[in-house]
């Protein structure tokens, strides 16, 4: 088995044991990016130099005993929403495009402390919105399954890279599903936490009452020891919840005896891909053959929580989003008369068109003769959706649901239609509004070769159920599939030109083109990697 | 029920919004809306009479703290982004004549 294969928590004994070094398994990562992100897209920024610097130092450190715990040395990647101190930051915004954070989210202080060595940032959603990763302004990502598919989004970078073997652990960022949903779509394990566990301080805000930063990996295993790690009580954020069961790993036992497990039936209906919902009942069935108690239930409300959600994320966007306004960092427009104009073109100029378009719709539902009809509403819709969930808890352990109706779709056949890329959330977005852990783990492949995925979600502060559920089925499962573009042999793993571009990331050619109109730039930067 | 957005509704979204449209933009985000709330329209089959508004899902209070300085001065690194700076301050453009 190739080193890009291993799971973090392998690498980390690995690397315990002296069998490899952190520098080997920095060196197996970038050769893997060398010789793939030409074609997949996963990484807006690398910085090579300093994660090579921190290799050794993390290898000293483990060495005379100063850094412990079982990811030490293992190199992470970071999604590019997530303050990175001294790496660039950009949303893959146009906005942010040189933003230089002078600080670290609580999340990635709390792994370099675990002793995780930094590759680089990832590919995403402008600001999270989107579902596909194309919405990015440095280009889409891949589907490392089908290079013709997209990765799901918005963690779409984080999740391509683990499954293509780039890296063998990232953090994404999870609001509607941007972590479970690209999870299912690249056949890795997502798991998005209990609102409050992990910090969001840091974690640069789309819709605040929704957003969790949480671990991609490709086990389960992983998945509880990354969150383990980065769950923490955080003063600076004062939504961080202080939780005395963080012992994440202790529930990984092959046991769900007894377990009660909950399918909504009424997530089975009219949209769900026949080949997905056969998967969510195979799993079922494994479950139960391992002791499980499975039954069908009706959820109620699940119709409501895709409106209620986007009026409510889009509120909070357009809020959060009023500090890009070209003063404090990111673009400015080149030319502008007055304080005003200046405001408007930067951000118009900056912003692409999903995030123009969610700045509008929540302005609009916050304006005043709007605000009771539809913001009120919908807070009063979530209250509705919370209390189905509690009464669902009342009588299961866990709910098993997809994770989305479909496997990924084509390149380039999402955005056209924003509503109907909305509606693919329906399985995700209700999680977030009631603040539940959600994980989504790879069951099998489709027809078409694209993995599966299956979401198991808990009551709050219950990640220990779904993580036992989710280890219990991968038991069963063994190993998942690679994908063919991962096997590839890394012989010529030269670091190719158009990587070089990545590192300290895309300042010089969005710098060059920051006068011209802010589309022009945009499209030049995509020309330029055409050309390498 | 079809919500019709209105030019003016648009110009004054754009105003709260702090964006500036080009009339191309203007008339797809008339459209966009216009479709996005036909389906958030579907939020009124519910009836919410008496149901609080539920911002956050835990019952958490506000968060309070000592008012003391615990970090130091941080203003080079505060500066450090901003697209002008000048005398330790963000520069902007002229606003008072």
């Amino acid at each position: 088995m190739q080193i890009t294969e291993r799971t973090a928590l392998e690498l980390g004994r690995m690397i315990k044991k002296k069998e490899i070094s952190v520098r080997e398994a920095v060196d197996a990562s970038y050769q893997r990016i060398a010789a793939l992100d030409g074609e997949l897209n996963s990484y807006v920024t690398l910085d090579q130099e300093a994660a090579y610097a921190r290799a050794d130092q993390v290898q000293a450190g483990i060495e005379d005993g100063s850094i412990t715990g079982p990811l030490a040395g293992v190199p992470a990647a970071i999604k590019d929403n997530i303050c990175t101190e001294g790496l660039l930051t950009t949303c893959s915004s146009k906005i942010l495009y040189n933003f230089m954070p002078t600080y670290s989210a609580e999340a990635v202080l709390n792994m370099e402390k675990a002793g995780a060595v930094i590759l680089g940032k990832t590919n995403m959603d402008e600001f999270a919105m989107g579902s596909t990763t194309e919405t990015s302004a440095f280009g889409p990502t891949k589907n490392p399954w089908n290079t013709g598919h997209v990765p799901g989004g918005s963690s779409g970078g984080s999740c391509a890279a683990v499954a293509a073997g780039e890296v063998p652990y990232a953090l994404g960022s999870d609001t509607g599903g941007s972590i479970r949903q690209p999870g299912s779509f690249c056949g890795v394990v997502g798991l998005k936490p209990t609102y409050g566990t992990v910090s969001r301080y840091g974690l640069i805000a789309y819709g605040s009452s929704l957003d969790q930063i949480g671990p991609i990996a490709k086990d389960v295993s992983d998945c509880a020891a990354i969150l383990e790690i980065i769950a923490s009580h955080d003063k600076k954020d004062s939504t961080s919840v202080a939780r005395t069961d963080c012992d994440f790993t202790s529930a990984l036992v092959d046991d769900v005896k007894g377990l009660r497990v909950g399918i909504p039936s009424d997530y089975l209906g009219e949209g769900l891909d026949d080949e997905v919902c056969q998967a969510v009942l195979d799993t079922a069935d494994v479950l139960r053959q391992k002791g499980a108690i499975v039954e069908e239930f009706d959820l109620s409300l699940v119709e409501y929580a895709i409106p209620a959600y986007y009026v409510i994320a889009s509120a909070e966007a357009s809020s959060n989003l009023s500090r890009f306004d070209g003063v404090k960092y990111g673009y400015r427009a080149a030319e502008y008369e007055g304080l005003h104009n200046m405001y408007k073109k930067s951000r118009s100029e900056g912003f692409g068109e999903e995030v123009k378009r969610r700045i509008m719709l929540g302005s609009f539902v916050l304006s005043s003769g709007y605000y009771d009809a539809y913001y009120l509403k919908a807070l009063r819709t979530k209250a509705l959706i919370k209390q189905s969930f509690d009464r669902a808890f009342e009588k299961y352990d866990i709910i098993l649901a997809p994770a989305s109706p479909t496997t990924a779709p084509e390149l380039g056949k999402s955005l056209s239609d924003p509503l109907k890329m909305y509606l693919g959330d329906i399985y995700t977005i209700s999680v977030n509004l009631a603040g539940l852990p959600g994980i989504s783990v790879p069951c099998r492949l489709d027809s078409k070769g694209l993995p599966i995925g299956v979401q198991m979600i808990g009551d709050c502060f219950n990640e220990k159920a779904i993580l036992r559920a989710a280890y219990a089925f991968e038991q069963a499962r063994g190993r998942f599939l690679v994908p063919e573009i991962a096997k590839k042999n890394n012989a010529n793993g030269c670091v190719c030109q158009r990587n070089a571009d990545k590192c300290r990331g895309k300042e010089t050619s969005f710098a060059a083109a920051s006068a011209a109109n802010g589309t022009e730039s945009i499209q030049k930067t995509a020309a330029d990697k055409e050309g390498e | 029920m079809a919500n019709i957005i209105s030019d003016e509704t648009i110009e004054y979204v754009g105003i709260l919004a702090k964006l500036e449209l080009s009339d191309e933009e203007k008339e797809q985000a008339k459209k966009d809306i216009g479709r996005m709330l036909d389906y958030v329209d579907k939020l009124n089959e519910l009836d919410t009479s008496g149901v609080e508004p539920m911002s956050h899902v835990f019952p958490v209070s506000n968060v309070f703290r000592e008012d003391v300085v615990t970090n130091g001065d941080e203003h080079e690194a505060t500066l450090k982004n901003a697209p002008a700076a000048k005398e330790q301050s963000f520069m902007v453009p002229k606003t008072v004549e």
